[in-house]
């Protein structure tokens, strides 16, 4: 009896997964034998991670699974500024993003109608756009610094600029692509500007500005991590920068997961939004 | 002389060609139309024909001339013209009522939600389409995507209708019964009609009159036919009547020959032909008027 493809796959990503974990586990417990002897007073002094030779065991599969475990169990606690739960530090992040993605979302969409509607607005404003476009939102950094002199503004600042232009882009071609016939439906029937360009080039222009939307959101989460390493003192990139001053790989590759695991969802939000939207033809 | 109902007067249209310079689609065109007429306009692609029923729909301008429909000049598109497009122009993201009812919308901007949705069934109901009303275009077949575009055309109660090509994506058994449909609305409406088709037999079936167009560029009306046959005609009773031949054969013979040779037909000793007022040929009666004669 054959199951579904979606049973099969699932069974497939276990194996595979099964699989990954054993290596790990594997590669991790066979090369941390060999300890040197180290004189017990300066082990005493220096801990014993350098007591062990400077190198810091590459935790396994199981040291990480606790630590996730410890992490889950009480992700909310703060006790100072360097010692807050992992749930605090991903919802500085989550805020921060959001904020960023939602400034960019009130100038995009707007900015991206009026450069859609009018060829030369289009023309006139490309060049910026391409040059704009392929910089990287971490060399804002420094300028907004200055300007803004807070670190916080200045990632928020950083998520706005690396969001604003897939959704700008986006929405200009989304709107300059509403098919001809419809806007001379609009004409035909005395639509005003207002009305058609919320009856008839928002809906039909909306797939492609969540698309947009999507693609922002995942650059977004991908900037922030770097962004808070810079700018530190909260955040999941903060953390993870923390941890690696502590030497915590287990804290780092958990820090990891969570990051990957709350890009996921993001990313599956605005899938399902733009589905929602989406006309079939 | 009184003014028609609908009144091209010298209208030309002229595009930049890619290479410098302009090209002409057609110049110096007049054409009228009376209230009530249903015309046809047949001629080979790149004739103009759009053209013309885009500057009637007042979506598109004249480079020269102007077209004044009820006394007045057209000045952009209308709620008294209602267009049906090829591709039928719905809104894919709303369903079947949800079109109708943005046109009723668009006419009575002050009636209540109620009254726009009552209206809008009403106009589905007469295309036949009553139970469809909550289906999204992308469910429908062809004929009933067109069906949909005329109930929403006949919603908002236009004083004209134009219409472009709408049967030529359907299949011949739809085209037929979407024929008969539209044949009856508008007679029952006396409806004033613009349609735009390449079928010969679409044309003699609905038109009172049919208006020849030669090929482009610089497209001229060269004829206009007025259809001879009864006005009660029916569709399996059309090719009995001994008009309905000489008709066919007539047109045939436009677009298979004089279409694309009328300026060497114009050329010939004694053809006369009058821009401002092509000649009016009924074939299959006797008083037809032989094609040579006459001076401006």
């Amino acid at each position: 009896m054959t199951r579904s493809i979606g049973v099969r796959a699932l069974v497939l990503s276990l194996v595979i997964l099964a699989i990954f974990l054993a290596a790990w586990h594997v590669a991790v417990s066979g090369g941390g034998g060999g300890g040197q002897a180290v004189d017990p007073e300066y082990a005493r002094l220096v801990g014993a991670a350098a007591a062990t030779g400077g190198q810091t065991p590459m935790p396994g599969p199981i040291d990480v699974g606790k630590a996730i475990w410890k992490h889950m169990s009480d992700p909310f606690y703060v006790r100072g500024t360097n010692d807050m739960g992992i749930g605090i530090q991903l919802a500085y992040s989550l805020a921060r993003v959001l904020l960023g993605f939602g400034i960019a979302v009130a100038v995009a969409v707007p900015l991206g109608f009026l450069i859609g509607m009018s060829p030369l607005v289009y023309r006139a404003l490309d060049p910026f756009i391409q040059v704009m476009k392929p910089i990287s939102p971490l060399a804002w950094m420094p300028l907004a610094l200055y300007t803004i002199k807070d670190s916080a503004l200045s990632s928020i600042f950083v998520i706005f600029i690396c969001s604003l232009w897939p959704m700008l882009i986006n929405t200009a071609f989304g709107v300059a692509s509403v098919r001809k016939d419809w806007l001379n439906v609009a004409r035909t029937l005395e639509v005003g500007p207002v009305r058609k360009a919320f009856t008839v080039i928002l809906p039909a222009a909306a797939p492609t500005i969540l698309t947009g939307m999507r693609i922002s959101v995942g650059i977004a989460w991908l900037v922030i991590v770097a962004a808070e390493m810079l700018v530190g003192g909260t955040g999941i990139g903060y953390f993870v920068w923390n941890q690696w001053n502590n030497l915590s790989l287990t804290d780092i590759i958990t820090a990891i997961l969570l990051i990957g695991l709350v890009g996921m969802v993001l990313d599956q939000i605005l899938a399902r939004l733009t589905r929602l939207v989406t006309y079939p033809e | 002389m009184a003014r028609s109902y609908i009144s091209i007067e010298g209208i030309a249209r002229r595009f930049p060609a890619p290479e410098g310079g302009r090209t002409t689609i057609f110049e110096d065109l007049w054409f009228a139309m009376e209230r009530g007429e249903f015309v046809c306009v047949i001629g080979h692609s790149g004739c103009g024909k759009t053209t013309v029923l885009n500057i009637l729909a007042g979506l598109d301008e004249p480079s020269e001339g102007a077209v004044i429909i009820d006394g007045k000049a057209i000045e952009g598109p209308s709620l008294d013209r209602a267009v049906i497009f090829q591709s039928h122009g719905l809104l894919p993201w709303r369903t079947v009522l949800g079109n109708v009812s943005y046109a009723v919308s668009s006419k009575w901007r002050d009636w209540p939600k109620a009254k726009v949705e009552d209206h809008a069934r009403k106009a589905i109901a007469t295309v036949g389409l009553t139970g469809a009303e909550m289906k999204k275009p992308a469910q429908l077949s062809g004929g009933m995507k067109q069906r949909v575009g005329i109930a929403r055309a006949l919603s908002i109660e236009p004083k004209i209708m134009l219409m472009d090509e709408p049967f030529s994506a359907l299949d011949a058994l739809t085209r037929g019964t979407l024929q008969d449909e539209v044949r009856g609305i508008c007679r029952n409406t006396g409806q004033t009609v613009f349609m735009i088709t390449h079928d010969v037999d679409e044309a003699i079936y609905l038109a009172d009159k049919i208006v020849l167009m030669t090929n482009g560029p610089d497209a001229r009306i060269a004829e206009i036919v007025t259809n001879p046959l009864p006005a009660d005609r029916s569709r399996n009773e059309v090719h009995k009547h001994p008009a309905y031949y000489p008709l066919r054969n007539h047109i045939i013979d436009f677009l298979v020959a004089r279409s694309r040779s009328f300026a060497e037909e114009l050329a010939q000793p004694g053809k006369v032909w009058n821009r401002r007022a092509p000649p009016i040929v009924t074939p299959g009666t006797p008083d037809t008027p032989p094609p040579l004669v006459r001076a401006v």
